[in-house]
């Protein structure tokens, strides 16, 4: 499934990411690689950001994003 | 005295600036949030070793906060830039102890460049009241460097910290370097045997060579390839990263690195890290379930911002009134001392009310400051940017777009700088173009002025709040406009970590802000001050000898005392008329006459081009009686009151809320947007949209 299907409170290994060059490289800078564990603490009302958190990092990202990267619930 | 150069690296959040305060112990402004000044900063001590005593002089860089080694972001690549160079000794990496992992990643990097690093694992008091031990000693085995635990706020560790240094300094055998999967290891193995047999001399180690070559840095393979080592060594390099890749099961050799990198940094923290007891919910958790939740959030939000502007205007008004008194005291005492004539008048009626007109929101101004500085510091801005980047990212903007919008609010220079967190170029744009709409300090005197004339004092506060929202939605709007038929294009990625929240000491706030009221006050004593000057040199000047001679005699023939200031009145208002002022005034008009304007209020609208403060002090000279009138003063409220139509007023406000920044605000635009092409684009941009505005706000209002 995909990060953008969890709900809140969900947590989940992450498995693969679907993106490249500089934006994956951001986002490993921000600790979310493949097999890390994320918990969906928030997401905003329309859906359309969410809040992570990874290892002790939280972190914003958009839905948008949140699809190119494939989760397996635990 | 030897001297050292310390280049000081870090993530965001990690307490970077409070740390160089605690090791300078000198007072200096904390937190850049334009991000990419690198500051400097000097301290001289005292460091003794067994032998001997000696002193040092540290020159400490403070370089802007990085996730990574990279060119995402402005503030990255000033980092990079400076890492790469020879311009410092030694690195000291500043971690999070309660992000030990995230942070470590960066150190990973840091050691990399084979520089002299020392760590600083800052924040030790949070990791201790989380819970979280780490064992420094075993860290800096694994690392292969010295870790030190700091705690800029409690300071501790800082002495350690300097002789940590010192002896890394001193130390020539101190390397630093990363251990990698004995794969990869085998790898730079054998390319540093190769250099060895060789005899291969370079200014850097065969070992980082080795990484550079396997990890694909180009300008490590232009250097390389003028060497005649190169064809022998290019068969080899090939070898081993297709031992990489069967390896790894990836030709992304960007990706093994960083895949290496993480692994470090994970088994570093695994080893070192504890947590002894599981907090089920730390503080900023618990704030954020209300800060950030879905239905709370952004009422709460709105809530904050119309109390801080109900603050701005209520407990702002208090001092205001104290220092209009002392302003009008100056200025009758300077008539008395210069006299009536023409120094006394440019004194009494030129630059004492047109300073003061300025100094007089300082109270106000301090307020706003103080609220924007905390909510830039205690990490609520990122929150807000989370609650709000749906909304904005609708519009064209980036949830990042706020940070620049909020500080705009202040003032639109520093706003203009903090529009370079944005990486996408046409979101940086657009945010640029629509700071302006986010009413600064410099507008608020004249709202504070118009409201007051028109509206009851209870009202006051929210109708503030409403000319501020109203502002900010059209800010919107416009960059929609602009996004749909100018600025098309990608979107950037929206990732963005949430820092802990963190009250910041006094000294922080006291710094940006005191930083911040000086320059207001310095731009009062100068260039509102010359500014004021030339607005009374325009408002009397040329004179009309014959015509004030006309006017003597006849008011000197009054019957009665009445007739006699009516008289007086029409000369000084037929003066003015005349006046250069007067005369661009009445040319103006017709480009301002369908919004309702007069003269008087056409010339202030020109004159605040300069300044927006220079709209107030204007209207205090154009319609003072003479005396001294300053916008809190009954005087100049009562006139605008009587002068000026409820519509008109509207209108004005609304104009002066869109119309273009002050100059110096235009001259940063200018440097930022990268062209002065787009200074033009945002002249006409603003003139038009706040001339279609105010006309239609004006019939609108007129209609009602």
């Amino acid at each position: 499934m995909l990060l953008s299907e969890l709900k809140k409170g969900d947590e989940a290994i992450i498995k693969k990411i679907n993106a490249s060059g500089a934006f994956k490289n951001r986002l490993s800078s921000m600790g979310i690689v493949e097999k890390e564990s994320v918990k969906l603490e928030e997401y905003s009302l329309a859906k359309s950001t969410m809040e992570i958190k990874v290892a002790e990092s939280y972190v914003a990202l958009r839905f948008q994003e949140a699809k190119l990267i494939e989760v397996e619930k635990r | 005295m030897q001297k050292l150069t310390i280049a000081l690296a870090g993530q965001p959040n990690v307490g970077k600036s409070s740390l160089i305060n605690a090791i300078s112990s000198s007072r200096l402004k904390v937190g850049n949030f334009s991000g990419v000044t690198v500051d400097k900063t000097e301290v001289t001590f005292k460091w003794c070793d067994e032998v001997s005593c000696s002193n040092y002089e540290m020159s400490i860089i403070d370089l802007p906060g990085a996730y990574s080694l990279s060119d995402y972001t402005i503030e990255e690549k000033v980092a990079k830039k400076f890492i790469q160079s020879d311009e410092y000794d030694l690195i000291v990496n500043v971690v999070d102890a309660t992000n030990l992992q995230r942070n470590l990643l960066f150190t990973a990097e840091l050691l990399e460049s084979g520089k002299k690093v020392v760590v600083a694992l800052n924040m030790i008091d949070e990791a201790d009241k989380e819970g979280i031990k780490i064992d420094e000693k075993l860290l800096s085995e694994i690392l292969g460097v010295t870790c030190i635990k700091t705690s800029a706020s409690e300071k501790s560790g800082i002495d350690e910290l300097k002789s940590a240094i010192i002896a890394a300094y001193k130390n020539d055998e101190y390397t630093s370097k990363v251990k990698y999967s004995d794969h990869i290891e085998e790898e730079i193995a054998k390319i540093v045997d190769f250099f060895k047999e060789k005899k291969y001399q370079k200014d850097i180690s065969h070992r980082i060579l080795a990484i550079k070559l396997l990890k694909e840095d180009s300008e490590t393979y232009k250097m390389m390839h003028d060497e005649p080592i190169w064809i022998e060594l290019l068969p080899l390099i090939r070898a081993s990263l297709e031992h990489i890749y069967i390896h790894s099961d990836s030709k992304d050799i960007e990706q093994i690195f960083r895949d290496e990198h993480f692994a470090f940094a994970k088994g570093a923290k695994m080893e070192a890290m504890e947590i002894s007891s599981m907090r089920a919910k730390n503080f900023t958790q618990k704030i954020d379930n209300i800060l950030i939740n879905k239905f709370l959030g952004i009422p709460i939000f709105l809530f904050l911002m119309w109390g801080l502007f109900q603050l701005t205007f209520t407990l702002g008004a208090i001092p205001v009134d104290m220092i209009d008194e002392f302003f009008t005291s100056i200025g009758v005492a300077s008539k008395g001392v210069f006299g009536e004539g023409v120094l006394g008048s440019l004194i009494g009626d030129g630059i004492v009310p047109g300073v003061g007109a300025v100094v007089m929101f300082l109270p106000n101004i301090i307020i706003l400051f103080i609220g924007i500085a905390l909510l830039e510091t205690t990490g609520y801005m990122s929150r807000v940017a989370f609650l709000l980047d749906g909304f904005f990212h609708r519009f064209g903007l980036h949830g990042k777009s706020f940070i620049p919008l909020v500080t705009g609010f202040g003032c639109s220079v520093p706003a203009y700088m903090a529009a370079r967190t944005l990486k996408n170029e046409q979101e940086r744009l657009i945010t640029l173009f629509i700071i302006g709409f986010m009413s600064c300090g410099a507008r608020l005197p004249v709202y504070v002025l118009f409201v007051g004339a028109f509206f009851s004092q209870e009202n006051a506060g929210s109708i503030l709040f409403l000319i501020y929202i109203t502002g900010a939605l059209f800010g919107l709007v416009a960059a929609k406009v602009l996004k749909i038929f100018v600025f098309k294009g990608e979107n950037e990625p929206f990732v963005m970590e949430m820092p802990k929240y963190r009250l910041p000491s006094l000294k922080l706030i006291w710094h940006t802000v005191y930083s911040q009221a000086k320059s207001y006050l310095k731009k009062a004593g100068t260039f509102i001050l010359a500014a004021s000057m030339l607005v009374w040199f325009a408002s009397n000047y040329p004179k009309d000898e014959a015509l004030t001679s006309q006017y003597q005699v006849q008011i000197e023939h009054a019957a009665n005392p009445e007739i006699e200031i009516e008289l007086q009145n029409e000369l000084k208002k037929i003066s003015l008329e005349n006046s250069y002022l007067g005369k661009t005034g009445h040319a103006l008009e017709p480009f301002f006459r369908p919004l309702g304007f007069d003269w008087k209020m056409s010339v202030a609208i020109g004159t605040g081009l300069a300044a927006k403060e220079v709209v107030v002090s204007t209207m205090g000279v154009l319609y003072s009686l003479g005396e001294d009138v300053t916008e809190e003063d009954q005087g100049l409220m009562e006139k605008i009151k009587t002068e000026i139509p409820f519509a008109s007023a509207i209108s004005f406000i609304v104009f002066v809320m869109i119309y273009l920044p002050c100059l110096a605000a235009s001259m940063v635009f200018v440097r930022e947007a990268g062209s002065w092409k787009y200074l033009w684009y945002l002249f006409l941009f603003t003139t038009t949209t706040a001339w279609i505005m105010s006309f239609l706000v004006y019939r609108a209002v007129l209609i009602l």
